[in-house]
C-alpha cells in the first residue's frame, strides 16, 4: 500500500516539473515534438532508476559510514555524470536499436536537475533502497508524463497565430503554468 | 570589450534568465517572495564569482578531455561550501531554499560561463564576468520574486502593504511559470522596439 501512496504522490501530486519545477531545462529544450519528448523520457526514467539505486548504496555504505556527508554533492554529480557516460558506453556495445533510440538524450541528462534532485530526495525523505528506486521511477515517469503533455500541445501550437514576443519560451512557460493549475487539482488525494 | 561592458552584460544584453533562459528551474522554484529569490541569486553569484576565478586560473593546467568533469568538480566544491555557510548563518532562509542550493551545480549558467568565458580569459575578466552574471540573474529573481510576492500575498520584503489575501495561485508554482514566461515576452518586445 505504501508504495501506491508513493507512485501517486511522486508522479501526480508532486508532479517534478509542474509542482516543484525541477528539470524545467529539458521540459522547455526537447518538448517541440511528441517523439523526441517519448525518447527523452525513457531515457530519464533509464538513468533516474540506475542513478538511484547507486546514489542510495554509496551514500549509506561509504559517506555515512566515513562521516562524509558533506561530500554528498560533489560525489553525486561526479557518481552520476560517471554513470550516464558509462550507460552510453555499454548501450552501445550491447543493444545497437536502444543506443540509437536513447544515445543523443544521454549527454543532455548529466545536466538535468532531476536526476540529481531524486538523488539528493531520496536520502532526505528516508526511504530505503526499494522505496528510492519506486520514488525515483515514479518521478521520471511523472517527468515523462508532463513533457509528452507539454510536447503534444507546443506541436499544435505551431498553427495558432501569436504575438511575436510571446513565440517560444514565453507561451511555453504559459501552457505549462495551466498545466500546473491542473496538476494542483491532484493536491489532497494523498497526505 | 572593456570591463565596463563587460559587467553590464549579465543585466540586459545577455541577462541568463530574461534573455539566455538559462537556469530556470531555481528561478521558478525559489522566487516565491523576493527575499527567497535574491537569497538564491546570491548564493548562485558566490558559486559563479569563486568558480569562474578557479576555473580560469587552473584552464592552462586542466587537459581539454577532461575539462567538463574537472569543471564540475570545482563548482560542485563551492556549492558546498555555500551549503555550509548558509546552513550555519541563516538557517531559516537554507530551509526554505533545501534542495535547491545543492543543485546550484547543475544549474546552465555556471557551467556554461565555465565553458564558454572563464576558460577563455584572464583571471580579472572572470572574476567581472561571474559577478556580472551573478548579479543580473539575482536581479530577474529579485524582480520576479518582488512580482510574485506583491500579486500573491499583498507584501514586498515580507512588509504588508495590499489589503486582503492576494491571489495565492501565484505563490504556487503555476503562478511562477505564468510570471516568467510573460517577464520574457515583455523582454522580448523591449528588445525588438530597441533594435
Amino acid at each position: 500500500m505504501e508504495y501506491v501512496l508513493i507512485i501517486i504522490s511522486a508522479l501526480l501530486i508532486n508532479n517534478v516539473v509542474l509542482v516543484q519545477t525541477i528539470g524545467i531545462c529539458p521540459f522547455l529544450g526537447v518538448s517541440n515534438k511528441v517523439d523526441t519528448a517519448l525518447g527523452m523520457s525513457a531515457a530519464v526514467v533509464f538513468v533516474i532508476v540506475l542513478a538511484t539505486m547507486v546514489t542510495y548504496l554509496i551514500q549509506i555504505y561509504i559517506l555515512d559510514k566515513l562521516g562524509l556527508a558533506f561530500m554528498q554533492t560533489i560525489t553525486f554529480i561526479l557518481v552520476i555524470a560517471a554513470l550516464v557516460q558509462m550507460i552510453e558506453i555499454i548501450l552501445k556495445k550491447i543493444s545497437q536499436p536502444l543506443y540509437q533510440a536513447l544515445g543523443i538524450y544521454l549527454p543532455l541528462i548529466t545536466t538535468n536537475c532531476a536526476v540529481l534532485g531524486v538523488a539528493i530526495l531520496v536520502i532526505k525523505k528516508n526511504y530505503n533502497l526499494v522505496e528510492g528506486v519506486v520514488f525515483g521511477a515514479s518521478t521520471a515517469i511523472g517527468f515523462g508524463l508532463a513533457l509528452i503533455i507539454l510536447a503534444g500541445i507546443r506541436e499544435q501550437m505551431e498553427l495558432v497565430d501569436i504575438p511575436k514576443g510571446m513565440k517560444g519560451v514565453p507561451i511555453s512557460l504559459v501552457i505549462a503554468g495551466i498545466l500546473a493549475l491542473a496538476f494542483m487539482g491532484f493536491s489532497g488525494i494523498v497526505k | 570589450m572593456n570591463q565596463l561592458q563587460n559587467f553590464t552584460k549579465g543585466f540586459f544584453k545577455e541577462n541568463p534568465i530574461l534573455v539566455l533562459v538559462l537556469g530556470t528551474c531555481p528561478t521558478l522554484a525559489t522566487t516565491t517572495s523576493s527575499l527567497n529569490g535574491m537569497g538564491m541569486g546570491i548564493a548562485t553569484t558566490f558559486v559563479l564569482v569563486g568558480s569562474n576565478v578557479v576555473i580560469s586560473l587552473l584552464a592552462g593546467l586542466i587537459p581539454d578531455k577532461v575539462r567538463i568533469p574537472a569543471f564540475v568538480v570545482i563548482i560542485a566544491s563551492f556549492v558546498t561550501i555555500v551549503d555550509l555557510i548558509m546552513q550555519a548563518y541563516v538557517p531559516v532562509l537554507y530551509a526554505t531554499l533545501g534542495i535547491f542550493i545543492p543543485l546550484i551545480v547543475v544549474n546552465c549558467i555556471v557551467l556554461g560561463r565555465a565553458e564558454a568565458f572563464a576558460s577563455k580569459n584572464s583571471v580579472f575578466s572572470s572574476l567581472i564576468d561571474g559577478l556580472g552574471m551573478g548579479l543580473g540573474f539575482t536581479m530577474a529573481l529579485g524582480i520576479l520574486g518582488a512580482f510574485r510576492e506583491i500579486v500573491g500575498s499583498g507584501t514586498l520584503f515580507g512588509h504588508k502593504f495590499i489589503q486582503g489575501d492576494g491571489i495565492l495561485v501565484f505563490v504556487l508554482a503555476p503562478g511562477a511559470f505564468w510570471a516568467l514566461g510573460y517577464l520574457i515576452a515583455l523582454v522580448n518586445r523591449i528588445k525588438r522596439t530597441t533594435k
